[in-house]
């Protein structure tokens, strides 16, 4: 045996380890989005969900794991791109007949259409709320939030003068004021448009299956098959990540859509 | 002599009537055919005429390659040794199955009563970069031979059987390493593998020996080398579909690919000290 072996990440495990972890620190993310989107589903007019994207997007630790993510879904997707390709030139010439689905499930086989189905979605989706909020032309609106009642007044951006200046938060005289940023709105604008709704349940439909088999994947490659636990890992993958999850992100478009 | 599915022969042989319980067919074969590494491969269409179906998959080629060699055709070229399932040499994709479409069956093994009358059988050689077609349906899989050269041997002397009590790990252990063990290295895992990764292969070739006290000198140099070969041979990635283990004769379990990912890992990054002293 060679005494000198090959760096890690040059093996073909050690890239699939910067898959497995990559993909497992999305899968993480994922759980976070959840349930700070849950609040789109709030009936006070955005205000749980503007101040939460506001605290997302300018609270300094979470701004450094949010590039942590735009790094892991590059490296994740480039990877997975450098891998396909090896992969293909590992079998140059194909089958005449492939035996299909007698011995692996479909999803297993083209977890690479899935993931260029998410990667359009994540670009349009960027696009859509990220871009728009950092760059773009999202309305805002303020609150005025009487802390002994719990009255909200709210005044949008179409009656606000036209200069945004800026995240305001104060309490006078017993009465909060918020002026912030309307996501929510560019949220229930946006999914006014059939086809982005379409496209982002289709691409929910695709994460789904892309977790269901890359969750206990991404596992196995890290070497993990406790016998007492892998149970546990395949149940979390299928139901939490495959089911779960992509309805609950699927239910958001369709719910601001039906809402009008 | 043929009376309904039941053919009467005399054998000189023994000197008497045997009375042949199989019913017989005809087969439609699409047979692969390459002349050499070099050539260009292509289907070629061949009859399989009054096949009985207690022959073995490999009878009935023998049974084309004898019709072929009477025409003076050249016969069909395929691996095959033992033919009883043990030595991994037979091979063959059989309708997009390597080994036929039974489970846990080796080409050998597979009889034609897995088929019906007047099927059309597609038989390709197994497909891998790693693995150039040498002539038809044989390939060179040198490719596991040098793998194993890499690092699937143990330098200690072993001695002869130890007592029972003697052995320094439990049985249950003991009996995961011997199914590791049982891989006969036909590649058929690399042949069921949409990317041609050799993954159960050397999983099971690493695991036979990380399981056994025996194993433990060159342990964790061993992950390493062999993964290191099995990349210079140009297999593919594994991507854990798990159609290796679906397909695999002897039934290597995919938990083996987990542990050589964790003896792999651990002499990256926990063991460089073991390795490179």
């Amino acid at each position: 045996m060679s005494s000198k072996s090959k760096p890690l990440f040059s093996s073909s495990l050690g890239k699939k380890l910067i898959m497995s972890l990559t993909g497992l620190f999305l899968c993480t993310f994922l759980v976070v989005h959840l349930i700070g989107n849950l609040q789109l589903f709030k009936n006070d007019e955005g205000y749980a969900f503007n101040n939460y994207a506001h605290f997302m997007t300018h609270f300094t630790p979470i701004k450094v794991v949010s590039y942590l993510l735009y790094a892991s879904i590059i490296l994740h997707a480039v990877y997975a791109l450098i891998l396909t390709l090896k992969n293909k030139a590992a079998r140059p010439i194909g089958y005449h007949q492939s035996a299909g689905n007698a011995n692996s499930k479909w999803n297993s086989r083209n977890m690479g259409i899935l993931g260029t189905i998410i990667l359009v979605f994540l670009a349009t989706h960027m696009q859509n709320f990220w871009y728009q909020y950092k760059f773009g032309t999202t309305p805002y609106i303020e609150y005025h939030t009487d802390l002994e009642t719990g009255n909200r007044q709210t005044i949008s951006s179409d009656d606000l003068p036209a200069n945004y200046d800026g995240y305001k938060s104060f309490v006078k005289n017993g009465v909060e004021t918020v002026k912030t940023k309307d996501l929510y709105k560019q949220v229930a604008f946006t999914f006014q448009n059939p086809f982005i709704v379409l496209l982002y349940v289709v691409a929910m439909g695709a994460l789904a299956f892309h977790l269901i088999h890359g969750f206990q994947s991404a596992f196995q490659t890290l070497g993990f098959d406790h016998r007492r636990y892998i149970g546990l890992v395949k149940t979390i993958g299928i139901w939490v990540f495959g089911v779960i999850i992509p309805i609950a992100f699927a239910i958001m478009p369709l719910y601001f859509f039906f809402k009008g | 002599m043929s009376v309904g599915t039941y053919t009467f022969r005399y054998s000189t042989l023994h000197t008497q009537f045997i009375i042949d319980m199989s019913k017989h067919m005809n087969l439609t074969l699409k047979v692969w055919r390459q002349k050499n590494q070099n050539s260009e491969g292509k289907f070629v269409t061949i009859q399989a005429n009054n096949i009985a179906d207690d022959m073995s998959f490999l009878e009935m080629l023998d049974v084309v390659n004898e019709d072929l060699t009477r025409k003076g055709e050249d016969p069909i070229y395929f691996d095959h040794d033992c033919r009883e399932g043990i030595c991994g040499m037979c091979s063959l994709v059989i309708n997009g199955r390597p080994h036929g479409p039974n489970e846990r069956t080796t080409t050998c093994q597979l009889h034609m009563r897995s088929f019906h009358d007047g099927q059309t059988i597609v038989i390709e050689p197994w497909r891998a970069a790693a693995f150039p077609v040498l002539k038809d349906l044989a390939v060179d899989r040198s490719a596991f031979d040098r793998i194993q050269q890499a690092g699937g041997y143990i330098n200690v002397n072993t001695g002869g059987v130890p007592d029972a009590n003697a052995i320094p790990i439990p049985k249950r252990i003991a009996d995961e390493a011997f199914e590791s063990a049982t891989c006969i290295g036909c590649g058929a895992c690399v042949a069921a593998c949409k990317n041609a990764s050799a993954m159960l292969f050397v999983s099971a070739k690493v695991s036979q020996f990380a399981l056994l006290p025996q194993g433990q000198t060159e342990r964790y140099e061993r992950a390493q080398a062999m993964v290191d070969q099995m990349d210079k041979e140009g297999f593919g990635n594994c991507t854990n579909t798990g159609a290796c283990e679906a397909e695999c004769p002897v039934g290597i379990k995919l938990t083996n690919i987990a542990r050589l990912n964790r003896e792999y890992f651990t002499a990256k990054i926990f063991r460089q000290e073991d390795v490179h002293a």
